[in-house]
């Protein structure tokens, strides 16, 4: 009998490990939401899952009666965009400021100590700043997640630029590139998958900002519905919100690693 | 005027003197080979004739003028590891170096400018014998075949020094002695002036038409660190008399007595 520890599963026993935990979940829930139901049929607390699709069915395919319009794409559509538009603007902004800090020392010396600040100030802690500065409608938001990643990006790409082998930068410049040179033909297409990696990562926090700036000031978003359901505990709709929006987080970390693994196959194949 | 000219370099960092009172110089197309143990600086004297680092005292002179104080086109470098462009296939690494020289803004050429610098690139593939690979990215070529990739990268720009920084360090003793045909190949070829340095002084004396011995003259127990390093032999070995002469240069410096670090080394 081998060791635990160097029992792989069969990949028809991994399939079955990896559906578990959602099943026992799942089936957890219909068990304890039954229970609730059947001493109070009016309990909110655990809908089952006819009026979880009930809710679902009202939100996202019936069309509103006032406005014409179907609640839950609308807000969807609200929050990707700003997710999308702060996200994007984000990775521009430390792709560029980290690409420069970590390649140019006169630069470093000015920016770094000052970014490394910047990124320790708790971006919920100036939300009121941004509502003040920005006023109540997109832009606060975007702001609020630029704020929150960009520095975080910035620091990232500035350390993965250092980290690249000196050697490298060196013979570069024996081939006789100027700075401009290194920059676009060395070092920006090997720091490109590590911000696509940089942005994975940063992606959690960004939905952090997103949902608690639309759960402060909106008029739509999925955060915004969220809290707004809230008030009439409707869990019927706040479940199905939830479950939403980590399928989005994770269908774009998904196509996020597709996309580095089909443009860069050199760096996901030499990290083997 | 000879071609390269050290003029009593000194080099310290701090207190720590790491080389001292370099008198030496070299003609066109010799082929020195720098060994000596660990910390006796003689990769910091390649760093130096690289541009990487400057002298404390003294000055290197290139056919009459100061070296430039940063690497350049005039001086080609292998490094051990980390010298080929790991985001580049073969081709691509070669041919980026005349696509630094001819697209100063863009960074990349097009149309009849981008074939002539294909068709030069991939000679100097064919003469290390990379071309069954020209499309392979580096992580799928050996560690010699990364080599050869970096020798022809050099090759591109015609340097008027080829540095080598522990070229064949990282390599399997058998492709190690490819690899010593190849540069020896090319180093006669191409009329080069290379600089080489190497822990293994069998090779040093098996490529070198000079080699340089660097080692401490002056010692200091109390304060290890108060005298640098010079050149302590410069063994001509263009010949074949002097090759054999130097073979008995080799068991000398290869006794413990002469030289514990060195010997340490080996093992």
């Amino acid at each position: 009998m081998k060791r635990f520890m160097n029992i792989e599963p069969s990949p028809a026993l991994r399939a079955f490990l990896t559906l578990l935990p959602f099943i026992i979940a799942l089936f957890a829930y219909s068990i304890a939401s039954e229970a609730r139901l059947a001493e109070n049929p009016h309990d909110k607390l655990l809908p089952s899952f006819t009026q979880i699709a009930d809710a679902v069915d009202r939100y996202a395919f019936t069309e509103n009666k006032r406005t014409g319009e179907y609640l839950f794409w609308q807000d969807t559509g609200a929050s990707l965009y700003r997710i999308g538009l702060g996200i994007t603007i984000s990775a521009l902004i430390g792709l560029f400021i980290g690409l420069c800090n970590g390649l140019l020392p006169t630069l470093r010396a000015g920016l770094s100590p000052f970014i490394t600040i910047i990124s320790l100030i708790p971006p919920m802690a100036i939300l009121p700043i941004l509502f003040i500065t920005f006023g109540l409608d997109e832009l606060a938001k975007v702001m609020l997640i630029i704020i929150g990643t960009a520095p975080v990006i910035i620091r990232d790409m500035q350390s993965q630029v250092m980290q690249l082998p000196q050697e490298q930068l060196i013979k570069a410049q024996t081939l006789g590139a100027s700075t401009w040179q290194v920059a676009i033909r060395v070092i920006l297409p090997q720091i490109m998958p590590r911000l696509l990696a940089s942005v994975r990562l940063t992606l959690g926090a960004a939905w952090l900002f997103l949902i608690a700036a639309e759960a402060i000031a909106a008029q739509e978003g999925l955060g915004y519905r969220i809290f707004l359901v809230r008030r009439y505990m409707s869990m019927d709709v706040i479940f199905p919100y939830v479950i939403w929006i980590t399928t989005l987080a994770f269908a774009m970390d998904f196509s996020l690693r597709k996309i580095s693994e089909v443009c860069f196959p050199w760096y996901h194949q030499g990290a083997k | 005027m000879s071609f390269l000219e050290i003029k009593n370099v000194w080099k310290s960092y701090g207190d720590a003197q790491i080389l001292e009172r370099l008198n030496l110089t070299v003609k066109q197309g010799e082929f020195v080979s720098m060994v000596g143990a660990s910390g006796c600086g003689k990769s910091t004297f390649l760093n130096m004739l690289l541009g990487k680092e400057k002298q404390t005292k003294g000055e290197i002179l290139l056919e009459g003028k100061p070296l430039v104080q940063e690497p350049d086109e005039e001086r080609g470098i292998v490094f051990q590891r980390y010298s080929v462009f790991p985001h580049l296939t073969v081709l691509q690494n070669v041919m980026i170096a005349d696509e630094f020289s001819n697209a100063k803004l863009l960074g990349f050429v097009f149309g009849k400018k981008k074939a002539e610098i294909k068709a030069k690139a991939t000679e100097f593939i064919d003469a290390v014998g990379l071309t069954p690979a020209l499309n392979k990215y580096p992580h799928e070529l050996s560690g010699g075949m990364q080599q050869r990739l970096a020798i022809a990268q050099a090759l591109m720009k015609k340097p008027k020094i080829l540095l080598l920084d522990e070229p064949f360090g990282a390599l399997d003793p058998g492709i190690r002695a490819d690899m010593h045909v190849l540069i020896r190949d090319i180093w006669q070829k191409n009329n080069l002036t290379i600089f080489m340095v190497t822990h293994d002084i069998k090779e040093g004396f098996e490529l070198g038409s000079r080699v340089w011995v660097f080692d401490k003259l002056r010692h200091d127990p109390q304060a290890p660190n108060a005298y640098g390093a010079q050149v302590t032999y410069d063994l001509d070995i263009s010949s074949e008399t002097n090759k054999s002469d130097s073979k008995m240069k080799i068991d000398e410096l290869s006794t413990p007595s002469s030289n514990p670090i060195m010997q340490e080394e080996k093992a």
